[in-house]
């Protein structure tokens, strides 16, 4: 009796080691489907087009050309897209965070007849297709003399992407508790100091969750800068070699280095603060 | 107390900035998009009211029906393959190790620019010198599809893209909702006797509905007004095959100058969200929300 009852066991033992074998099997394809294609496009990033013509796609370059690196840099302008990038994506992250606090702190904290109506207005700004914005925009920003210019990105990006900072903001706001503030108030201190000197640091943890949304938002977008900017100079990354890319259609080292440029930043961003991403893409999962 | 934080000139210096910025970039573009829609115009010169022309017009628009369809079709495509990312992180959530890792692999294309995305799987699709026809070729397939110039497979082929771009996403999101369910509610079902499938379907999928439903809403808006890897990979090729309503309302407006025409999509696209929305709220209400 013993005895099978220890057969039983071994035998649900070995399918549960197969039962498990197989789901890792599935999560390891599944990271081979989301993994390879990058691997495979850093290996063309370092080819020469008879290589990638001529040899197995598999095949690591026989002899890495860095020089696809250097051509896409000097070539591609890609210093200066990147420069557009950075600085474009940084202070629209400033305004959008610096205006949603001011926002979420006067919804939260303070005392007025309208701010339920205007935390409404934020959040239905959620689900507003920026497709169906686009044409005004455009004939808005034409009229007033901001087509190819920064400013309009800036403003854009600030606008679309407050809804979602604020809604992000409101929860640390509501379990953030509110003795320090009415202390600092019995004690004579401005709205203005409370604001900028404790709420502000109180919910830097949140922030950086909101900013990094932004930054990840803000990097790679794409209609906004594709319909505002004309002139090459003020080209973001993604926009930028979209039309490198077009001009060297066939040169696949020159196009694999470009998109390895472009995505490094991102990647080298995941590498150190993965936990802080995945925190804030949960928390922005609303807007998709 | 009272008194400090209910003043309104504070109040107004506070929500002004962010307000008038939604109001100047969202609000007024959408009713002017309904507007500009009555009008025939070519962006820059005058306009020309035609009252409904542009959308009686439209509802007689073989290419805009065509466009729709294929969004719809995104849509439907979408919503069925979140079974497949909830599946897995059921899998990634019963204490499988390494699970945290594997779902921050999985999230890696999300973090990506379309323009990067839409470029690598260009040179994937390739027809004879991509990644997927080159397997194709050396498992002694000789007769591999040009994939993104086929009409019959070019709306399908972007869409393995798209999941590509958006699987981890979702399986973070459900991951996140998963790891929140208490453990001793498994713990007892599992003394009660329950298989790890059981346990799946009758327990941890009903506790995790709310944020299933949420999803539900963001695939199938997303597909709505999905345009970015279509507009960069195929434009809309071969033909319209790969025509989607922002992608056509794009060309209408920015390469054909029908800016009355466009905006007259643009406010259709507006209305087909807005109902979907409503509508899957209105479908997926249950009687009672599952609490724990």
């Amino acid at each position: 009796m013993g005895k099978q009852s220890d057969v039983v066991k071994t035998e649900s033992n070995t399918s549960r080691k197969i039962g498990y074998a197989l789901l890792y099997l599935i999560l390891g394809i599944i990271a081979v489907f989301q993994v390879y294609p990058l691997i495979w496009l850093v290996k063309f990033s370092l080819k020469s087009n008879r290589e990638v013509f001529s040899e197995s796609p598999f095949a690591l370059p026989t002899e890495p050309r860095w020089e696809n690196y250097t051509t896409a840099w000097t070539q591609g302008n890609i210093g200066l897209y990147f420069f557009n990038s950075v600085w474009i994506t940084v202070v629209a992250v400033v305004l959008t965070v610096l205006f949603a606090s001011l926002v979420t702190f006067a919804i939260t904290r303070m005392n007025w007849k309208f701010n339920k109506l205007t935390l409404g207005l934020f959040m239905i700004g959620l689900m507003i297709p920026i497709h169906s914005t686009l044409i005004p925009l455009f004939s808005f920003f034409l009229s007033i003399n901001l087509i190819d210019n920064p400013i309009a990105i800036i403003l854009t990006y600030t606008a679309f992407n407050l809804p979602l900072t604020i809604m992000i903001l409101l929860g640390f706001y509501y379990t953030l508790p509110r003795e320090i503030e009415e202390a600092a108030v019995i004690d004579g201190c401005s709205i203005n100091r409370i604001f900028f000197q404790i709420t502000l640091p109180m919910t830097m943890p949140v922030i950086s969750t909101t900013a990094i949304i932004n930054m990840i938002y803000n990097w790679n977008e794409f209609v906004f800068i594709n319909t505002f900017i004309r002139s090459d100079h003020y080209r973001t990354l993604t926009v930028g070699i979209q039309s490198f890319i077009g001009q060297y259609a066939t040169d696949w080292g020159a196009i694999g280095a470009t998109l390895v440029i472009s995505i490094l930043p991102i990647l080298i961003a995941f590498f150190f603060l993965s936990n802080k991403i995945v925190e804030g893409i949960a928390a922005g999962a609303v807007k998709g | 107390m009272n008194k400090v934080m209910s003043n309104k000139l504070i109040i107004t210096l506070y929500v002004l900035p962010a307000l008038l910025l939604i109001m100047v970039l969202i609000y007024v573009p959408i009713v002017l998009t309904g507007y500009y829609g009555l009008m025939r115009w070519d962006g820059v010169g005058e306009m020309t009211f035609i009252g409904l022309d542009n959308y009686i017009r439209l509802l007689s628009d073989n290419q805009f029906w065509r466009s729709s369809f294929h969004s719809l079709l995104l849509a439907i495509f979408s919503t069925i393959s979140l079974i497949g990312y909830l599946i897995i992180s059921l899998i990634l959530a019963t204490k499988i190790k390494g699970a945290n890792f594997l779902r921050k692999i999985y999230l890696i294309p999300m973090l990506l620019s379309s323009v990067a995305i839409a470029q690598l799987w260009l040179k994937i699709y390739h027809p004879t010198n991509g990644l997927l026809n080159s397997l194709l070729f050396t498992i002694g397939f000789n007769n591999a599809p040009a994939w993104l110039a086929d009409r019959s497979l070019v709306l399908f082929s972007i869409f393995i893209a798209i999941i590509w771009q958006y699987a981890g996403f979702y399986i973070l999101i459900y991951y996140a909702a998963l790891k929140n369910i208490p453990e001793s509610i498994i713990e007892a079902a599992k003394i009660d006797g329950a298989t790890p499938i059981q346990i799946a379907y009758k327990i941890k999928f009903p506790l995790i509905l709310g944020v299933f439903k949420v999803t539900i809403i963001l695939a199938i808006v997303g597909s709505l007004k999905y345009f970015d890897l279509i507009w960069i990979m195929t434009g809309g090729g071969p033909a319209g095959a790969s025509e989607v309503i922002a992608s056509y309302m794009y060309k209408q407006a920015f390469s054909s100058y029908n800016f009355g025409y466009g905006s007259a999509v643009g406010f259709y696209l507006l209305l087909f969200c807005l109902i979907a929305t409503w509508l899957i709220r209105k479908l997926t209400t249950s009687k009672e929300e599952i609490q724990y």
